[in-house]
């Protein structure tokens, strides 16, 4: 649908040229929805605006439904951009123009006759639930209301794709559900394919489908949402997962020894994570049952990723080494993600 | 006050009047495009182009840098050869107009300059043309700017026009310099500024309120 070949974009810049993007490859398939993440400065809105090249690269190929934008004339790629959509972080709208007039505005470049926008603009709107602001001027609605313009605006002549620019960086996060939620529904109703850039992993494990990490112009680290969220290879993707998943130890165990070594009244302490279907099976109790092993419970979260359930627990296993063994050996094989913290001393957390 | 006063002020108004709407009317179909064309060939906008935004920009400068009755007596041939005469008050607008087209074309710039690039960037990605961006983008959007910035311009025609009057343009400023100064009429001289404020204050007051109709930020 989306493919990206080896683009470099290179800026002049009074301190010299800046290589904004170094050979980034992206393929991005039919009906996804594809995360960028990175910091700002990280080169992801340059990478987005490659897309529709309204940044033109300085180096490689963008392959939109086979055909190759980057070779298209300027009346050819002004056709091609109609077939994608675009909302930003501050909307754009016109502040001049009334809700329905902004709305309508795509349709205008193309000459579309005044019966058929009419329709359409009333259709869209429904869409976006703003039927009644169609008389508004921009400045009179809120910011989540402004991205619906600017969402029913880009999807007005009909796209196959919609780029995301930060859409929901400037709102609040009460209304960031919302808009997320709607891009979401069209992505589902219209088979759109989106391509969402954001600095918040909350939006990417919102809404995304597929992720990429760019940093310093590089795609760090690239895959399926839940992949990268449960085995992230990169620093820069385990920063960004930590804002929502903390690794941080429950206090009782923070400030004492953690011993690579069992040692004379000491419990296992481990880190799981649970993912899909295996997050609602009582693994923990058939652990206990089976092996002569006592589990205790210290931390506990579920979450969902994309719908999929996600659960991460920290707990410490008390028993012989060769029950616990067994006992890691069977969490293995029940395919949770085992990830081993160390000895500590069993009278370290006072309340169990 | 004396009976022939105010035939010769409706007399000299409405030359005024004339030679203020013509050479705003003219100005304006000049300035406006100018103002465009200075913005969109700028660095980074959506026809950049150097070398004819440094050209007019000097020419605009040059013309602009000209005291306004230097610049009058200045282009006597170039008058002379677009309305056959150097004096009258069509010859005098020959001189106002080329005053005014760089003036508004540099406040037209402006104006475009504030639209944040955004905007232009969203129409473009909805594959607009560039003409289409200038036609409804730029100028829709920087019109209660514009609007704001015109009315500057009309008070400053309405001051030029008094010193063109005085090389035989006629209007308001001819009628104070004739009669008021020179044949010691100091009745006439007040009348004529009075008019001349009230004219500035209706401008004003007109250009304000057009302005805010049309600003929906």
């Amino acid at each position: 649908m989306i493919d990206l070949s080896h683009i470099e974009k290179i800026y002049d810049s009074a301190a010299g040229p800046v290589h904004a993007l170094k050979d980034i490859s992206l393929h991005i398939n039919k009906g996804e929805i594809y995360g960028i993440i990175g910091l700002s400065g990280a080169g992801k809105s340059t990478l987005v605006r490659c897309i529709n090249l309204l940044e033109r690269p300085t180096k490689g190929t963008v392959t939109i439904e086979g055909k190759n934008i980057t070779a298209m004339n300027n009346s050819e790629l002004r056709e091609a951009r109609k077939g994608i959509g675009m909302i930003f972080q501050h909307f754009n709208l016109l502040s001049t123009s009334t809700v329905f007039d902004n709305i309508a505005f795509p349709l205008q470049l193309s000459n579309t006759p005044k019966d058929a926008i009419n329709s359409r603009v009333t259709e869209l709107l429904d869409m976006v639930g703003l039927s009644d602001k169609a008389d508004q001027y921009p400045s009179q609605l809120s910011g989540g209301q402004k991205q619906r313009v600017g969402i029913a605006r880009a999807l007005a002549s009909n796209p196959h794709i919609l780029l995301c620019d930060e859409a929901t960086s400037a709102l609040d996060p009460q209304t960031t559900k919302s808009i997320l939620q709607l891009i979401k529904d069209i992505n589902r109703k219209l088979k759109l394919t989106v391509v969402v850039i954001t600095h918040e992993m909350q939006v990417i494990k919102e809404i995304c489908d597929k992720v990429a990490v760019i940093d310093k112009g590089v795609i760090a680290e690239q895959g399926d949402v839940l992949d990268v969220f449960i085995t992230p290879q990169q620093p820069i993707t385990k920063d960004f997962i930590s804002v929502l998943l903390s690794n941080e130890l429950p206090v009782d165990f923070r400030n004492i020894e953690i011993k690579d070594e069992p040692f004379e009244d000491s419990i296992l302490l481990m880190r799981l994570t649970f993912i899909g279907e295996t997050a609602n099976d009582p693994i923990i109790s058939s652990l206990v049952k089976k092996y002569d092993v006592s589990a205790d419970l210290f931390f506990g979260s579920l979450d969902d990723i994309k719908g999929a359930p996600f659960g991460r627990l920290i707990i410490g296993l008390d028993g012989s080494q060769d029950d616990i063994h067994s006992a890691m050996d069977y969490l293995r094989e029940q395919k949770v993600k085992m990830e081993v913290i160390g000895y500590v001393s069993r009278h370290a957390s006072s309340h169990h | 006050m004396s009976a022939d006063m105010l035939p010769l002020i409706t007399k000299a108004l409405g030359e005024t009047v004339y030679m203020v709407a013509v050479s705003m009317i003219i100005s304006s179909l000049l300035g406006i495009p100018l103002g465009v064309l200075l913005h969109t060939t700028s660095k980074g906008q959506i026809l950049e182009c150097l070398p004819i935004n440094r050209v007019v920009g000097a020419i605009v400068n040059a013309i602009r840098s000209i005291p306004f009755i230097i610049l009058m007596v200045a282009i006597i041939p170039l008058t002379r050869l677009i309305v056959g005469s150097a004096i009258g008050t069509t010859a005098a607008m020959v001189p106002l107009v080329l005053a005014s087209v760089p003036f508004i074309g540099r406040q037209v710039e402006t104006s475009l300059r504030e639209i944040p690039y955004g905007i232009v960037e969203a129409a473009q990605s909805m594959g607009a043309t560039p003409l289409q961006i200038i036609r409804k983008v730029f100028l829709p959007e920087a019109m209660p700017n514009i609007v704001a910035q015109l009315t500057t311009v009309i008070i400053s025609l309405i001051g030029e026009s008094a010193m063109a009057g005085a090389i035989g343009g006629g209007g308001l400023g001819d009628l104070a310099i004739r009669y008021g100064y020179q044949r010691f009429r100091p009745d006439i001289m007040i009348a004529t500024v009075i008019v001349l404020i009230i004219m500035v204050q209706i401008v004003q007051f007109a250009g304000n309120k057009l302005a805010k109709h049309l600003d929906k930020r």
